[in-house]
């Protein structure tokens, strides 16, 4: 990493800190090279890599359906999300239709894990800014939906669930009725977390009118997800592209709109996370109702082995994160040629300087907090 | 204790060369500094159990349970493992000052419990200016921490000296005009003048005896708990931004000093709140049924006890919000407290 | 007066939280103390993997799809005058053609998938629910499970009719 075509030696008081891959609050193993003027940070750049691990190789080497916990492991905290895409994209490339109830089951995976993973974003960001009761009453209330996983999957973060053509196992029983209670004692916590923080003064001025993102300049690098709608910009591939039978549930797509501060700051981009939980609790509502009560789900699922038709295919979904997107190239071998995944935390650390020139260091926490990035999907 | 000083005096050529009354009061201050020295680490070990205890319960767990009954021992096991760990100093470190920060910060802490009044018979020295011999000694602890961050050879650490210095200096001001509001009360900067001005109820307690002085006294809460360093102000040793501050390249005893040091000034904080503005060692009625002391502690520890409730509800705030909270909102207000405090007396 | 309605939403926002925080100290926990008390692990839970190999019939289809290569086994066939073995009664008394000879699994490798139980056709491997198995050195952590040794002679006469053993790399 060079610095010297910035002309660093003519400024005799910029000190350069490196915010190293061992920092508590880089969410993950990410290195940042601050140059900075006393606090005011003046530049910021992203060293990733750390990270790194090889995945998208490795997928070369293994059968489509066997490289569903590789592409667990990218985002590891929506886990159900990931193995949606990847199973979403080889069913549209080898032409599988799966049937309705597995369709339902996955909405219901992929909207719990919603929930877990904006609880983790929404958790750990006040534990940056030292709140830390409420990254506890987050952990507590992910603990119950971790608990609905391991009872169908059989893990807590990985789940390897959701196979191309279905699902694993079916539900267990008594499942739905455990689903059902966890949305009767979720809501009043939302009430409790904004009690607690999203209104706290403190926080509105740490968060408000900080690192903002404006929409031009998000959409330029390709931001997704709640980063992008924070910023204003209604953009959610769940309305706009549905898959695996989204367009059935009746849900609104929250953007940021400026409310403490200016639109696209951090509070906005935070509260985008925290609005999305209601909504996924609507879905989670509307889709354990449309659910059908019968149904095989590995009617569809390949018996001999899978050789889908050469050629090439991109799809994604909407990730907690943003929009995964996987490009798949097959030249009809068992296994693939080519597995590519667009992450969507990878555009969110590119656009961190956008948003953080200018601000002081503490600003820089409180900016990383809120796009929400896991570095397991930015490095692969 | 007069019969074990003479009998030591008898026994020991050297000591009988010295003037007697010199002997006494080498006896009298190393006993002092022992009592003292035990009651500070107790108070210490005790408030990191009580903080970790309250943290626990408030997030729906249950704290350290395994070291002794309901892990009352926890502090004993955490003194015992910082004393047992290897001794660090940074290769580029500048020795001399690595070593004395720590000492003088836990020297400044220290030496501000001689002028406190656990009771009407119980205090170290009434000196006749001890408010301001307090406020003067919690300067010096400034010094410490800008040594100690100077002294690790370390940006990070750097950065959090310079804040946690102009934090503590910034907010000894409003602590500062809180007190005098009190003084135009007393007229006397002695402690035990201070508690027993506050004698016969509830209602003689400073804190009730005008509204700008019930004003006052959450002014000087708060700029207490910016002069310890405490959760919204506790940037300087905040974790997930400065790993920890100037404490980051201290490990073992020395880590241990620092921390003692800032519970014992938290304790020192509350002690003066109560003296100051809860009435000291009086009781709410007129005749205190229980001892001096059981009030005093019962309302030091309940201002502590809010300190760390605060601590586990509250975010931080940034360093430029601290001094704007400091310098445009404690401050006018503090001005406002002595006008009306000094206009209340008048009419 | 923007500046006093500030004043006041802080502190009024300060108390709110205060006072949620307060009505969590008496709350009871929702924590575990977990070395005296242990969760029940649910049925399909993925923990260690283990291998009752009286059952195993040799088919090595958990190692050819174990998507890290953790597991190495090496089977070969049994000579024609041996007395044929079978596996349990449980498992549908299959016959055991091949004889297990290695049957490793590198727990450090294993990705705890559960894919090789799935295709276990007489569910020989199972995941037990088994978490506390960390060791000091990492070798402690493959489990062998083979128990039957290949005869020396029967081996030589069969590489040099049909060539190597069957087995896999690990």
């Amino acid at each position: 990493m060079k610095l010297q075509d910035d002309n660093i030696d003519l400024k005799s008081d910029e000190m350069i800190l490196n915010m190293g891959p061992q920092h508590p609050s880089t969410h993950g193993v990410l290195r940042l090279i601050l140059r900075t003027d006393g606090e005011v940070v003046n530049d910021v750049r992203p060293v990733i890599g750390y990270l790194h691990r090889c995945m998208e190789k490795h997928c070369e080497n293994v059968t489509y359906i066997t490289a569903v916990p590789y592409v667990d492991r990218l985002d590891y905290i929506a886990g159900m999300n990931n193995e949606l895409g990847y199973a979403l994209t080889v069913e549209k490339l080898a032409g599988i239709e799966v049937p309705e109830r597995v369709q339902y089951i996955r909405v219901i995976m992929a909207e719990l894990n919603r929930i877990a993973s904006h609880l983790i974003a929404i958790g750990t960001y006040a534990l940056d800014l030292g709140a830390v009761t409420l990254f506890l009453y987050t952990m507590r209330d992910r603990e119950r939906i971790i608990d609905l996983f391991e009872e169908v999957a059989g893990g807590r973060l990985l789940f390897n669930y959701i196979r191309v053509g279905g699902l694993a196992h079916d539900l267990t029983p008594g499942w739905v009725d455990k689903a059902n209670d966890f949305l009767e004692y979720f809501p009043p916590k939302i009430t409790e977390y904004n009690d607690l923080f999203t209104y706290q003064k403190i926080f509105i001025e740490r968060a408000a009118n900080v690192g903002v993102l404006h929409p031009d300049v998000a959409v330029s690098y390709g931001v997704t997800g709640p980063n992008l709608r924070g910023s204003g910009v209604a953009w959610d591939i769940r309305k706009d592209e549905p898959y695996s039978g989204y367009e059935k549930f009746d849900f609104e797509v929250p953007i940021g709109r400026g409310e403490m501060g200016t639109v696209g700051d951090c509070w906005d981009r935070y509260y985008v996370r925290l609005r999305e939980l209601e909504e996924s609790v609507k879905i989670l509502r509307q889709a354990i109702d449309q659910l059908p009560r019968e149904g095989d789900v590995q009617s569809a699922m390949p018996t001999k082995t899978l050789k889908p038709p050469k050629g090439d295919i991109y799809y994604r979904v909407e990730n907690p994160r943003g929009d995964l997107g996987f490009y798949i190239v097959s030249d009809g071998t068992p296994k693939p040629y080519r597995l590519k995944v667009r992450s969507p935390c990878f555009t969110a650390v590119s656009a961190i300087r956008e948003m953080a020139v200018g601000w002081m260091i503490a600003d820089l926490v409180a900016i990383l907090g809120s796009l929400d990035i896991v570095l397991g999907e930015v490095d692969r | 204790m007069k019969e074990f000083i003479d009998g030591l005096i008898a026994s020991n050529a050297f000591l009988q060369s010295v003037p007697v009354d010199l002997v006494y009061l080498a006896a009298m201050v190393t006993a002092t500094v022992a009592v003292l020295l035990v009651v500070l680490t107790l108070f210490s070990g005790l408030g990191t159990y009580a903080e970790r205890k309250v943290a626990g319960h408030m997030q729906d767990r249950l704290g350290p349970m395994r070291v002794g009954p309901h892990g009352i021992l926890q502090f004993l096991a955490d003194g015992i493992k910082l004393f047992l760990k290897e001794d660090i100093i940074p290769a580029l470190a500048d020795r001399k000052l690595f070593i004395i920060a720590p000492v003088v910060v836990f020297s400044a802490s220290f030496a501000s419990y001689v002028v406190v009044p656990w009771s009407d018979t119980l205090i170290v020295s009434d000196l006749n200016i001890g408010i301001l011999y307090i406020l003067s000694i919690s300067s010096v602890a400034v010094i410490g921490i800008i040594m100690g961050g100077w002294a690790s050879n370390n940006k990070w650490s750097l950065y959090g000296a310079m804040r946690a210095a102009a934090q503590i200096v910034s907010y000894e001001v409003p602590i500062a005009l809180s007190i005098i509001a009190v003084i135009l009360y007393t007229g006397s900067l002695s402690m035990q003048d201070i508690v027993e001005a506050q004698a016969g109820g509830l209602h003689k307690w400073f804190i009730f005896r005008n509204p700008f002085l019930f004003l006052g006294f959450f002014l000087y809460f708060i700029a207490g708990l910016a002069e310890v360093n405490r959760v919204p102000f506790d940037l300087p040793e905040a974790e997930s931004e400065l790993v920890s501050g100037y404490n980051t390249e201290y490990s073992g005893m020395r880590f241990a000093f620092f921390f003692m040091a800032e519970y014992a000034n938290m304790f020192i904080v509350c002690a003066i709140g109560t003296t100051l503005f809860l009435g000291g060692w009086n009781g709410i009625l007129p005749d205190p049924i229980l001892p001096g002391v059981v009030w005093f502690m019962g309302k030091g520890l309940f201002l502590m006890f809010i300190m760390i409730w605060l601590r586990w509800t509250l975010p931080r705030l940034r360093v430029d919000q601290l001094m704007y909270v400091s310098w445009k909102v404690l401050l006018p207000l503090s001005f406002l407290v002595i006008f009306g405090s000094a206009l209340w007396i008048l009419l | 007066m923007n500046y006093l309605r500030e004043i006041g939403q802080a502190v009024w926002t300060v108390l709110v939280g205060m006072k949620v925080t307060i009505g969590h100290l008496f709350v009871p926990a929702v924590t575990l103390q977990y070395p005296d008390v242990k969760w029940t692990t649910p049925e399909r839970w993925r923990g260690r993997l283990h291998n009752n190999i009286d059952d195993c019939i040799g088919c090595q289809a958990c190692s050819r799809i174990c998507p890290v290569s953790c597991i190495t086994i090496k089977a070969e066939k049994r000579g024609k005058d041996e007395e044929p073995v079978f596996t349990s009664e449980e498992s549908g008394k299959k016959p055991r053609k091949l004889r297990v000879t290695q049957y490793d699994i590198d727990l450090s490798l294993c990705c705890f998938c559960g894919f090789c139980t799935e295709q276990c056709p007489t569910e020989c491997l199972r995941m037990i629910p088994d978490y506390e198995f960390s060791v000091y050195d990492k070798k402690e952590l493959v489990c062998s499970y083979a128990v039957e040794k290949s005869p020396e002679k029967i081996s030589e006469k069969i590489s040099e009719k049909e060539g190597e053993p069957e087995g896999s790399s690990g």
